[in-house]
């Protein structure tokens, strides 16, 4: 099938800074502002008062975080707002060393998906660890949220600095 | 509480500002290169022709379009043309008033079936018109790094 | 229900580079032009279009399907865009597929492109944009650490060991150094080579990474009566499926992709297949990473849930083995145009089934083989199976 591909012609990098290829360059204005929106909208608030919060389908029993107004399942309205502990469970986590644009860190990340005690099983977010020697995170591992103080909040889910171990 | 439940103090509405992080960067491509380089070095303008369906395409493209063909016949086309149409801007992308208004036109080169968008210059936006005989105005050699900005504006014949 | 029969009957590819020196819709030319020259049709036998192109970002263009449409043969033709992110490639031949099924058209010529190299500084720039923009986002991610979570999730689950998946992608990279197109093809890649990369997002490593890529491909997709008549061996689509789980990821039990079984369960099921392991001759599922062919092999139900490994191991899944997966050289081997990535498996398995694919072609002249791509947020499957 040698004669179905097309000879492309490839570039180094070099032939952009040197100067051998004509191009052009353009940097977007994509700023936005997006709206929270209800769900989230609480959820933020309440992570500003140092609390989680998921939303009960009344339909299939689900508690769910991170909150939603109708459960995608049922396709039904959610109906209530359930306070939920602050605890969870590691249900998975990579230890990361470079940035977004691939540069690498000075401190490794611990991203993690930990499961909320209070809500279904299962239900996880998205955060960090911390306070914890990444050789010894496992999945599985018990967790407490650590929070700025209150003063320093600001609605966000960065609110919460990082999980650490419970033990 | 339901989908359809309200805010009710809005100072709680909460927008959440981000960007993406992005920038490009646009190779100008295989039939761009020369076209551009063509600009760059002598200050001309070439095109692509398609022989079967007669067409010569300024900017030149590698192909054409309509029977998928492999254009390899390069011409030479003249900088002069005529303007198709135009408009006389007054603001800027963020609706500031411009100091002087721009006129931008869509040239149709002669002798080519294509053109370029481009500034007028040397011209009273009032005494523009559709039809108006134009030409290129390229910066002085030195400055011209093979872009579309190589031409300053076409101006009145 | 009265569906037209639909082959493949041409295909056509650019070279996967790290950095084109066309623009867009001149790589779409390139590989539909290809494609068109393959089974000696022009753009006249042409009736519509179909574009596969992932995020807008990437190009750094708006309205890419019609900045793209002449380069696909759109001019003066009905064309569309499909985009279910990384699943899209193959999901753009599905889109050909219902174009002509439907009886709506004769001909389709489906064109997928990426440009990745002219995202700046890192493509990653739009693709972490996938993350929720005020739950996630905040906390500083990288596309990396939902594959990362994903893996570990899935090690985790079966007990597999990073040498037990970078298997996969020694195999790939391997088999691509039989690929005329391919990037990072590799004939002496070695485990320890995988092992020993630098370390991203731990599981993640470099070697089990698909690289950035630029290239397009594209098929001709045709009616019986015209598959026919321009070849003799035309190549059938017997079926397609597709699914989306939710999109909050992590609700979601991610050591299983239970989309990628649906989708494969309603591609089965058109294809009258009831056994994929006995009817199914050759795979090409979705490998952007080396563990998510092992992923995808067992939501496509090709191996036990957590056996996709041993197969490996045991050499089942290689060119000559009782199922080659990736004979191509995959996303890790021949590279990850993301739209076009996944519409080469299902050229590959053009090739394949005609028995046409040189120093990569599978020995046993298989009949039925089945691509996968897998995109979005770890939330979409695209199937096509097809066959001879
Ligand atoms: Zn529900
Ligand atoms: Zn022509």
């Amino acid at each position: 099938m040698k004669e179905h591909v097309y000879d492309t012609v490839y570039l180094s990098e070099e032939d952009f800074t040197e100067g051998r290829v004509l191009f052009e360059t353009w940097v977007p204005k994509a700023r936005y502002a997006w709206d929270a929106g209800i769900a989230i909208g609480r959820y933020l608030a309440e992570l500003k008062q140092g609390r989680l919060v998921g939303r009960h389908c009344p339909s299939c029993g689900r508690v769910m975080i991170p909150p939603r107004m109708f459960c995608e399942q049922c396709f039904a309205p959610t109906d209530l707002w359930v306070p939920l502990q602050d605890t969870g469970t590691v249900i998975t986590f990579s230890i990361c060393y470079i940035r977004w644009d691939m540069v690498r860190l000075e401190h490794p990340l611990i991203p993690a998906v930990i499961a909320i005690d209070g809500a279904s099983p299962g239900m996880g977010i998205l955060h960090l660890l911390g306070e914890v020697d990444p050789q010894v995170v496992r999945i599985g591992m018990r967790v407490r949220a650590v929070w700025k103080p209150p003063e320093e909040r600001e609605g966000a889910i960065t609110d919460i600095r990082y999980f650490k171990p419970l033990e | 509480m339901s989908l359809l439940e309200r805010v009710i103090h809005p100072d709680q509405t909460k927008l959440w500002y981000g960007e993406i992080p992005i920038q490009s960067r646009y190779t100008v491509g295989i039939a761009g290169e020369r076209f551009f380089r063509e600009i760059k070095e002598n200050g001309r303008f070439w095109g692509t022709r398609c022989p079967s369906c007669d067409l010569i395409y300024v900017p030149p493209r590698l192909y054409c379009e309509r029977c998928f063909a492999h254009l390899e016949e390069w011409v030479e086309v003249p900088t002069t043309g005529r303007v198709h149409t135009f408009t006389v801007v007054h603001l800027d992308l963020d609706g500031n008033l411009l100091p002087e208004p721009q006129v931008l036109a869509f040239v149709q080169l002669d002798g080519t079936d294509g053109g370029l968008v481009h500034y007028l210059g040397e011209v009273d936006p009032d005494e523009v018109c559709i039809g108006m005989c134009v030409e290129a105005v390229f910066k002085d050699a030195g400055e011209r790094r093979g872009s579309i900005t190589d031409i300053l504006y076409f101006r009145p014949i | 229900m009265g569906r037209n029969r639909v082959a493949i009957v041409g295909a056509g590819m650019t070279k996967f580079v790290r950095r084109a020196q066309e623009t867009g819709k001149e790589q779409a030319w390139e590989a539909a032009s290809k494609a068109l020259e393959s089974c000696e049709m022009t753009l006249d036998d042409i009736d519509a279009v179909v574009i596969g192109s992932a995020p807008e970002a990437f190009d750094g263009l708006h309205m890419k399907t019609e900045y793209l449409s002449d380069g696909c043969g759109g001019w003066g033709k009905p064309v569309i865009r499909g985009f279910v992110g990384g699943g899209t490639g193959v999901f753009s031949a599905i889109q050909g597929w219902y174009h002509i099924a439907s009886g709506l058209f004769d001909t389709v010529l489906v064109v997928a492109e990426e440009k990745m190299s002219s995202c700046q500084p890192h493509p990653q720039g739009a693709f972490i944009t996938i993350f929720d923009h005020t739950t996630e986002r905040p906390l500083g991610p990288n596309l990396l650490w939902i594959f990362a979570l994903e893996m570990n999730a899935y090690m985790t689950r079966y007990g597999l060991s990073k040498r037990d998946i970078a298997l996969v992608s020694v195999k790939n990279k391997r088999n691509a150094a039989d690929h005329p197109a391919a990037l990072l093809g590799d004939p002496h890649i070695t485990v320890e080579d995988v092992l020993n990369s630098e370390v991203l997002a731990w599981p993640v490593q470099r070697l089990d990474v698909s690289p950035v890529t630029d290239g397009a491909v594209a098929i001709v997709m045709a009616a019986e009566h015209v598959a026919r008549r321009v070849t003799s061996k035309p190549v059938w689509v017997e079926g397609v499926g597709w699914n989306l789980d939710t999109a909050y990821w992590t609700n979601r039990d991610l050591s299983y992709p239970t989309y990628v079984e649906e989708a494969a369960r309603m591609a089965y099921k058109m294809a009258g297949i009831t056994e994929p392991r006995k009817q199914i001759h050759i795979a090409e599922p979705y490998d952007p990473f080396d563990y998510k062919e092992l992923h995808h092999l067992e939501g496509l139900l090709l191996f036990d849930e957590g056996k996709a490994a041993e197969a490996t191991a045991l050499g089942i899944t290689q060119r000559d083995g009782d199922l080659p997966v990736c004979p191509s050289g995959g996303l890790l081997g021949v590279g990850n145009p993301i739209a076009a990535a996944a519409l080469m498996k299902v050229a590959e398995l053009f090739w394949q089934l005609r028995g046409e694919a040189g120093a990569r072609q599978v020995p046993g002249q298989p009949k039925r083989g089945v691509a996968q791509a897998w995109g979005d947020l770890m939330q979409v499957s695209t199937v096509i199976v097809l066959g001879v």
